[in-house]
C-alpha cells in the first residue's frame, strides 16, 4: 500500500480567508477579538468569533451555486479550493477522480432556523429557496458543483472528532484506488441558536466559524509531502468519566514525545471542557499548539484547524512528527499523527 | 488504529446480512412489512404529530409507535429521553441485533444514515428559545439528543457494544450510503462485522420544506405514472447486521442475503433537481455493477428510487433505460414508495430490506397505485403482486445535493 500524503491545505477562519492569516494569528499567539451576537428575547448578547469579510471577494463566490448559499458553503468552498491548489484544473477536466468528505457538527443552521421560523409563522409563505440549503449535504453538493466533480461525496455528521473519521475514510478510498485524490473538509457557520446551545454547557465558550480542508493523495515520486502516519481508534463516550478514559486511550495509541515532536491539542482554556484532554496529555513534555485558544471553538472546523496547524508546523521544518488530539464534545476521542519524512533534525 | 489499515485480503470477503430489522407505517416487524410490500398495501394516514392545518398536503405514512420499547440495556430514564427518530431506530436495530445472536463486544463500527436526526427535539428547543427565552427547562438535554451521533451512542448503550460511529447525511440516498459504506469497511478488512442502517422520523420542518417546494402529492403518490404529481413522506428505519460469510458460518448464523455491489456518484446538475438524462444515476448503477462483476442483464429486479415527482422519475427512467439497454423491456422495476412513502434517510435501507424480502420470498413488490405507466419508462413497472425467480436485485437511492447510491443484493441459497 502506498502511503497517503497531504497535498494541500486550506483554511477559512476568524483570522481571515486563507492559510496565511491563519498561520500569522497562531504565530502571534493572541486570542482573536470577539463579536457580539444578539439573541431574541435576551438583552445580554452572545459572544462569537466569526469569519471576517474577505478584503477582496474571492472569484468562486460568483458561482451560481453560492448565490443563495449560507455561509457554511462559502467557508467550505474557500477552504476546499485553497487546498486543491493547481490540481483544481485536473479535477475540473475530470482526468482525476476526486472524493469529497465534508464533516459538520452543526451544519447549515442559519437557514434551518430561518426556514423553521417561517414555517411556524405561516407555512404557506415558507421559502422553497431556503429549504434545500437546510439539508446537511448542501455545502458538500455546492463544493462538488464548483469543482466540477461527480465522484463519491459524503457528508459526515458528528462531534469534532468526526473530522479525523473523515480522514480515515478518505485514506481508505485512496488505498482502495476508489479516488485519485480526496478533500476532507470540516466546516461550520455561527448562529445565535448554536451559540446559545453550547453556552448551556460552558458559559465562557466562544464559538467560531469557518472551515479547514486537507487534500489527500497517494504518495508518488513527485509529491515529497507530509504523510498521514496514523489515525487512532475512535473511542466513544457518553459520560464525563468515559470521556476521560477515551482521551487516555487515544493518548496510549499515539506515540510518545520523541525529539522534535509537537502536539496539537484541542484545549481552549476552559478547565471543565479541557479536563479530559489535559489529564491525558499532562506528561507531554515536547512543544504544544492549541489553536482553539486563539480562534475559539469551531466545532468540526476546529479539528480541521488543528490538523492544518500541525501539518504547517511540519512543513516549516520545525518538527519530525505532530500528534493531533481531538476530544469531541459528546461523541468520541480520536487522534492522528502526521510525519515529515524529509526532516533532517 | 483506523489508519493504517490492516493488509486486506487479495480477494475481498463476501459480505452477508445475518440480521435485519424494519419499521414502517406498514408495521413494526419484518413479517408484517414483507406481507405488506408483497401485496402492495398503502399505509398513509392524516398527520397527527404536528400541525398540518395550514399545509397544502395533510397526510403521510406515519408509524404507529408502540407504547413500550423492547427491553435493552438502556435504563428507564435513558429510554424516556429518546426522541421519535431514536425510537424508530432502536425498534429496527433490536430486531437486527438479536437475529444473528450478536453479543456485546468492542470495535464494532456502526454506520447510520439520516437526514435530520432528532429534528423534533431541535424544533422543540427552538420554539422554547423563542417563546420563553428565559425558560431553560430540558433545553440542555434537547441539545444533546438532537444530534444524530447521540442515536449511534444510544444503540451502543442499548446492546453493549463500542466502536466508531459514522453518521452519513447524504440526504435521501444516505440509507444506501450507510449500508454501502459498511460493506466497504468489511470488504477492506476494517471490520468483520458492522451494524448499519438508515432512519428518519417525520418532522414539521421537513414536511413543510417538501410542501413549500410543492414536491408533495396533493392526490396520491404514483411513481412512474404518466399523471404523477409528487411524492408522499413517510417515516421509519431499517437496520442490518452485516458480517463476512466466514464470521456468519462460524456461528452457524442464518444468512438472509448477500450484498454484492455498491456504487455512489454525485450529480452536480442542481441542488434539488437531477440531471434530466440521469447521468449520475447511471454512473451509480454502473459502478455498483462493476463492483459486483455483473452485467445489467443479470439483474432480475430494480427497486427504483421512484419518488413520484415528475423530475425524479423521468430522470431515473432515462437512467434505467440507458443502463439496461436491450434488457429494459423485460426488466421488472417498481417503487415501494407507493406503499410507505419517502422515508428520506430511511429510504435506502428500507428499500434494501424490501429487496431482501423479495429475494427470500421470490416475489416482486408492486407499485400498486400506478394507473397509467409513463411511456418514458421502457421497462415494465410491477403493478400487481407477482411471483418471480430472482437471483439479483438492485436498489437505487437519490437525494438532494445530487447524492446517488446503488446497492446490489443476491439471494442466499
Amino acid at each position: 500500500m502506498s502511503s497517503i500524503v497531504i497535498a494541500g491545505l486550506g483554511v477559512v477562519s476568524p483570522a481571515g480567508w486563507g492559510l496565511l492569516p491563519f498561520c500569522e494569528s497562531l504565530a502571534k499567539g493572541e486570542p482573536l477579538s470577539t463579536k457580539e451576537l444578539s439573541r431574541p428575547g435576551v438583552s445580554r448578547p452572545l459572544t462569537i468569533r466569526p469569519v471576517p469579510r474577505a478584503a477582496h471577494r474571492p472569484s468562486f463566490m460568483t458561482h451560481a451555486r453560492l448565490r443563495r448559499a449560507s455561509p457554511i458553503a462559502q467557508h467550505a468552498a474557500g477552504a476546499a479550493i485553497e487546498a486543491l491548489g493547481a490540481d483544481i484544473s485536473r479535477v475540473n477536466q475530470q482526468p482525476a477522480s476526486l472524493g469529497v468528505v465534508l464533516c459538520v457538527l452543526s451544519g447549515g443552521v442559519n437557514y434551518s432556523r430561518r426556514f423553521y421560523d417561517e414555517t411556524l409563522k405561516d407555512p404557506t409563505a415558507a421559502s422553497p429557496l431556503v429549504f434545500p440549503e437546510t439539508v446537511f449535504n448542501a455545502p458538500a453538493s455546492h463544493v462538488a458543483a464548483i469543482l466540477g466533480t461527480t465522484g463519491i461525496n459524503y457528508t459526515l455528521v458528528g462531534d469534532q472528532g468526526t473530522f479525523l473519521l473523515g480522514l480515515a475514510l478518505a485514506a481508505d478510498w485512496l488505498s482502495s484506488n476508489q479516488v485519485d485524490g480526496c478533500l476532507v473538509v470540516g466546516a461550520e457557520e455561527s448562529d445565535w441558536l448554536t451559540a446559545d446551545a453550547f453556552r448551556r454547557f460552558e458559559r465562557r465558550i466562544v464559538l467560531a466559524d469557518g472551515a479547514g480542508a486537507l487534500y489527500l493523495k497517494r504518495r508518488t515520486t513527485e509529491n515529497a509531502a507530509i504523510e498521514l502516519a496514523a489515525i487512532t481508534n475512535s473511542y466513544s463516550f457518553s459520560s464525563r468519566s468515559a470521556r476521560i478514559r477515551a482521551a487516555h486511550a487515544v493518548r496510549a495509541e499515539l506515540p510518545g514525545a520523541g525529539p522534535h515532536y509537537v502536539l496539537c491539542d484541542g484545549m481552549q482554556g476552559l478547565a471543565r471542557l479541557d479536563a479530559a484532554e489535559s489529564l491525558a496529555w499532562n506528561d507531554w513534555s515536547a512543544p504544544r499548539l492549541s489553536p482553539k485558544t486563539i480562534l475559539g471553538e469551531g466545532l468540526a472546523a476546529s479539528a480541521a484547524w488543528q490538523c492544518v496547524a500541525a501539518i504547517d508546523a511540519l512543513q516549516q521544518g520545525h518538527y519530525r512528527a505532530a500528534n493531533v488530539s481531538v476530544v469531541g464534545c459528546n461523541q468520541q476521542a480520536i487522534g492522528a499523527q502526521f510525519v515529515n519524512p524529509n526532516f533532517n533534525g | 488504529m483506523l489508519f493504517p489499515a490492516p493488509q486486506s485480503a487479495k480477494v475481498p470477503p463476501r459480505v452477508v446480512v445475518t440480521g435485519a430489522g424494519i419499521v414502517t407505517a406498514l408495521g413494526l416487524d419484518w413479517q408484517t412489512n414483507a406481507e405488506g410490500f408483497r401485496q402492495g398495501r398503502v399505509a398513509f394516514q392524516p398527520v397527527t404529530l404536528f400541525d398540518v392545518s395550514r399545509q397544502r398536503v395533510k397526510s403521510a405514512a406515519q408509524v404507529n409507535l408502540p407504547s413500550d420499547l423492547p427491553s435493552t440495556r438502556l435504563s428507564k430514564r435513558q429510554r424516556s429521553r429518546l426522541d421519535r427518530a431514536a425510537k424508530l431506530l432502536l425498534l429496527a436495530a433490536h430486531q437486527a441485533w438479536n437475529q444473528p445472536g450478536w453479543t456485546p463486544c468492542s470495535h464494532l463500527p456502526v454506520v447510520l444514515g439520516t437526514t435530520s436526526g432528532g429534528m423534533s427535539l431541535g424544533e422543540t428547543y427552538y420554539r422554547q428559545a423563542i417563546e420563553r427565552p428565559r425558560n431553560h427547562h430540558r433545553q440542555a438535554g434537547r441539545v444533546i439528543h438532537y444530534q444524530p451521533q447521540r442515536h449511534g451512542l444510544d444503540l451502543a448503550g442499548a446492546f453493549g457494544f463500542s466502536g466508531p460511529i459514522f453518521v452519513i447525511a447524504n440526504a435521501c440516498a444516505t440509507g444506501a450510503n450507510a449500508v454501502g459504506h459498511a460493506w466497504q469497511l468489511i470488504r477492506n478488512a476494517r471490520a468483520e462485522r458492522v451494524l448499519a442502517g438508515g432512519y428518519d422520523a417525520l418532522s414539521q420542518l421537513v414536511f413543510s420544506g417538501f410542501d413549500s417546494l410543492q414536491a408533495l402529492s396533493p392526490t396520491q403518490c404514483r411513481p412512474f405514472d404518466a399523471q404523477r404529481d409528487g411524492l408522499a413522506l413517510g417515516e421509519g428505519a431499517a437496520v442490518f447486521a452485516l458480517e463476512t460469510v466466514a464470521s456468519a458460518e462460524r456461528r452457524r448464523a442464518d444468512i438472509l442475503g448477500e450484498i454484492v455491489g455498491y456504487g455512489a456518484t454525485t450529480d452536480a446538475h442542481h441542488l434539488t433537481q437531477p440531471h434530466p438524462q440521469g447521468d449520475a444515476a447511471l454512473g451509480a448503477m454502473n459502478a455498483a455493477c462493476q463492483s459486483a462483476g455483473l452485467e445489467p442483464s443479470q439483474i432480475d429486479y430494480v427497486n427504483a428510487h421512484g419518488t413520484g415527482t415528475p423530475l425524479n422519475d423521468s430522470a431515473e427512467a432515462a437512467a434505467i433505460n440507458r443502463w439496461a439497454g436491450a434488457h429494459a423491456p423485460t426488466l421488472p422495476v417498481s417503487s415501494t414508495k407507493s406503499s410507505v412513502g419517502h422515508l428520506l434517510g430511511g429510504a435506502g435501507a428500507v428499500e434494501m430490506a424490501v429487496c431482501l424480502m423479495a429475494l427470500q420470498g421470490q416475489w416482486l413488490p408492486p407499485t400498486s397505485t400506478l394507473r397509467e405507466p409513463d411511456p418514458a419508462a421502457r421497462f415494465p413497472v410491477v403493478r400487481q403482486p407477482t411471483a418471480a425467480k430472482l437471483e439479483y436485485a438492485l436498489t437505487n437511492s437519490f437525494g438532494f445535493g445530487g447524492a446517488n447510491a446503488t446497492l446490489i443484493l443476491r439471494r442466499w441459497p
